[in-house]
């Protein structure tokens, strides 16, 4: 499952992309930890300012031996997950050629306990991908988002994985 | 090893060298430093605006302290009278001066190049180019302001301040902590001219003694590459072009005033191609054809907005195409629900000329409300819409409303009153303050009329109606406005049919920081 990411110099380039409130930044602060744990060079970048007002939102996360710009190139992510469904054509651009595409749909949100962790069930689909273990992934999760809601988003995690 | 953002980097640096206070006015990408700051135990304060917030610091340096003044670009426009004149000052302890500058505006209203004030104010100026030198140069500004005892600008962008990235404490030496203790320095600080006229010298030469020092500092670096092409750069730019061009040769300068003219010239004259690449204005460019050193600048097409690792790629390859838009996203609105909606309705129903201001409310220009004729600057509400009564004929002058936000208005509204009662138009002027309790826009923080400080704890409390009333304007009123929005939309009919001043103040919690609001005052009473 582990794709040829973190041999030799490839650095491995993922965005994530939905609406202002829709858990953009918290998915990369996942993505972004699980990778620093691992002991990369990990970057991450993101814009906000309006991004409470509804607004889309994207966010890269960036890692591998070495990284200089924190921002995945256009044309240049390997994986772009998508949380709102609209926002798909909106960055498209940014995914390469034979780039992995991880949409809403992917997950099946009916299942979800809480349909607010959408995002966290999306990078279950994406940890397939990527050569991090369930360990690090439920640190990351842990780390990053308040206790009340650990158990849910585990939940969604795995789900999404499963998906 | 800690994963931060630029802005987390910059106030763990002043939090490990102790700096005394942390002091400014919210501003995206700068408002994080403050409030982390706050969080790991430092002492910090939000001014009312930049200016104040400059001044204060001054303040502290002359005590001997340290401060840190946080502020975005356009905050530095405010500060810049105190800027200028602090730079002729020696200051006793540290006062370093963090502009964050937002190329591409992101969330901005102009993409302004703060370096420019580096030379105008006669400062020096440090670049960090990720959160590791944003937190080791923050640092070195410290030992520099102390050392040279004069006022550093320390110049982050959008990516370098919310851009997360790896840092490493114990690279640079703390320097020791220091304490506030009064020595008199008349001459020094008193900027009378007999005292300005040698203050000017001494900082001339001041800035010579730093420019030679810098021409073999460490806060500058190359990186031997290809002799073929040779690239002078710094900030956030130096990640782009190591990416970009991998092989080449690199200058990446971090203290960027006063520049280290002979290392570039050095640098310049080993490689048979050298470019400067830099964010929007020529400023490297220029300091080095000023100093008679031949390089490349990049097309003008890419002094617009934010550059990447493509438009890197398409800097050095010259290539003159035009430049793909990217996709337009879904562009912010108004929180449904948000009180601002029901000002903008009312204010579109009654064909209100809108003298607007800068803050959530901004976004009553967009759909369906279509409700803001000008927006410029903060507190420009009130000026604008003053000039706009005074020189329209009386029909279309009475439609001329001003509105403004809360924390806007103690920022900068509380000269434009004065104006407003000081010279009141012939047909009066109505000016709306949006008062939706805190300073919404930036991400919910504090402000004189809330009544708690930074850290949320109860202070004393400015009230918008007490001040306005004190000042001199007779018609003043006060309401929540979406209770009943046709008794508003009246009551602010009336008042613009009047050739009188009138101040009406719609208060209504934002609805986003209702329940923080709730939690900070539960936590006073407990
Ligand atoms: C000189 C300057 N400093 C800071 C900013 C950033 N900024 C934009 S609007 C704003 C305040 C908005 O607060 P308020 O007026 O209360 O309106 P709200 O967003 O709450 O509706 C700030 C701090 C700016 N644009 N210009
Ligand atoms: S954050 Fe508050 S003030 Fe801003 S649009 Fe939303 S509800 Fe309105």
């Amino acid at each position: 499952m582990t794709d040829k990411v973190m041999t030799d110099k490839k650095v491995t380039n993922i965005v994530v992309a939905g609406l202002g409130g829709q858990g953009v930044l918290t998915a990369t602060d996942i993505v972004a930890d699980v990778a620093v744990s691992a002991g990369l060079d990990v970057k991450k970048s993101e814009l906000h300012g309006m991004s409470q007002r509804g607004g889309s939102v994207s966010s890269d996360v960036r890692f591998g031996t070495q990284v200089f710009s924190p921002m995945v190139p256009e044309g240049e992510a390997d994986y772009l997950v998508v949380i709102s469904a609209d926002q798909v054509s909106v960055n498209a651009a940014v995914l390469r050629k034979d780039g992995v595409l991880i949409e809403p749909a992917t997950v099946d949100e009916k299942k979800l306990r809480n349909k607010r962790s959408i995002n966290v069930a999306l990078l279950g689909a994406l940890s397939r991908h990527l050569p991090f273990s369930d360990e690090q992934w439920t640190a990351a999760i842990k780390h990053n988002l308040p206790e009340a809601i650990h158990d849910v988003n585990v939940e969604a995690f795995q789900l999404g994985k499963s998906a | 090893m800690l994963f931060l953002s630029g802005d987390e980097a910059v106030a763990t640096a002043a939090f490990d060298a102790k700096v005394n206070l942390g002091t400014g006015y919210p501003g995206t990408p700068s408002t994080e430093i403050l409030e982390y700051f706050e969080q790991l135990g430092g002492h910090a304060q939000w001014a009312p605006n930049e200016k104040v917030a400059l001044e204060v610091g001054v303040g502290v340096a002359y005590a001997g302290a340290r401060a840190i003044v946080t502020m975005k670009h356009v905050g530095l426009n405010v500060a810049a009278d105190p800027l200028f004149t602090a730079a002729y000052t020696p200051v006793e302890g540290a006062l370093v001066v963090i502009s964050a500058d937002d190329p591409g505006m992101a969330s901005s209203q102009n993409e302004q190049d703060n370096r420019r004030y580096a030379v105008a104010a006669g400062v020096p100026m440090l670049e960090p180019a990720d959160s590791q030198e944003a937190y080791d140069f923050l640092l070195r500004a410290i030992e520099i302001s102390e050392r040279w005892r004069i006022p550093v600008l320390y110049r982050l962008t959008t990516r370098v301040c919310h851009s997360k990235t790896l840092v490493k404490q114990g690279q640079v030496p703390v320097p020791a902590p220091r304490q506030g203790n009064y020595v008199r320095h008349v001459a020094e600080r008193v900027m009378v001219p007999a005292y300005a006229r040698p203050a000017h010298h001494r900082l001339r030469a001041n800035l010579k003694e730093i420019a030679a020092w810098n021409e073999t500092s460490d806060l500058n670096k190359v990186i031997e590459g290809s002799k073929k092409l040779g690239i002078i750069t710094s900030g956030i730019s130096y990640q782009h072009v190591r990416e970009a061009a991998p092989d080449a040769s690199v200058l990446k300068i971090g203290l960027t005033h006063p520049l280290p003219v002979d290392l570039m010239r050095k640098f310049a004259a080993s490689v048979e191609r050298c470019v400067v690449v830099e964010e929007g204005d020529p400023y490297l460019v220029e300091g080095a054809r000023a100093a008679g050193i031949a390089v490349e600048e990049k097309l003008e097409q890419y002094r617009f907005g934010e550059l990447n690792v493509n438009r890197m790629r398409r800097i050095l390859t010259r290539d003159a195409s035009p430049e793909e838009k990217p996709a337009p996203g879904k562009p912010p609105a108004l929180c449904p629900g948000c009180g601002h909606r029901v000002a903008f309705q009312a204010l579109s129903n009654l064909k209100a000329i809108v003298s607007g201001d800068i803050g959530c409310y901004a976004l009553g220009v967009m759909p369906p409300f279509d409700a803001v004729d000008t927006i410029l600057c903060m507190g420009a509400s009130f000026g604008v819409g003053l000039g706009l009564r005074h020189s329209l004929p009386p029909e279309q002058a009475k439609r001329v409303v001003g509105v403004i936000g809360d924390s806007t208005f103690m920022h900068s509204g509380l000269t434009g009153l004065a104006e407003m009662i000081y010279n009141p138009p012939p047909t009066g002027y109505v000016m709306l303050v949006l008062d939706n309790g805190i300073t919404a826009m930036t991400g919910f923080q504090e402000h004189p009329g809330t009544g708690r400080n930074l850290d949320h704890v109860k202070t004393n409390k400015i009230v918008i109606e007490d001040v306005v009333r004190a000042m001199g304007v007779k018609n003043v009123h006060v309401l929540d406005h979406t209770a009943d929005p046709k008794a508003f939309e009246q009551l602010l009919g009336e008042a613009m049919e009047k050739t009188e001043l009138t101040v009406i103040i719609a208060r209504r919690t934002c609805l986003l920081a209702t329940r923080f609001i709730k939690e900070w005052d539960k936590c006073e009473v407990g």
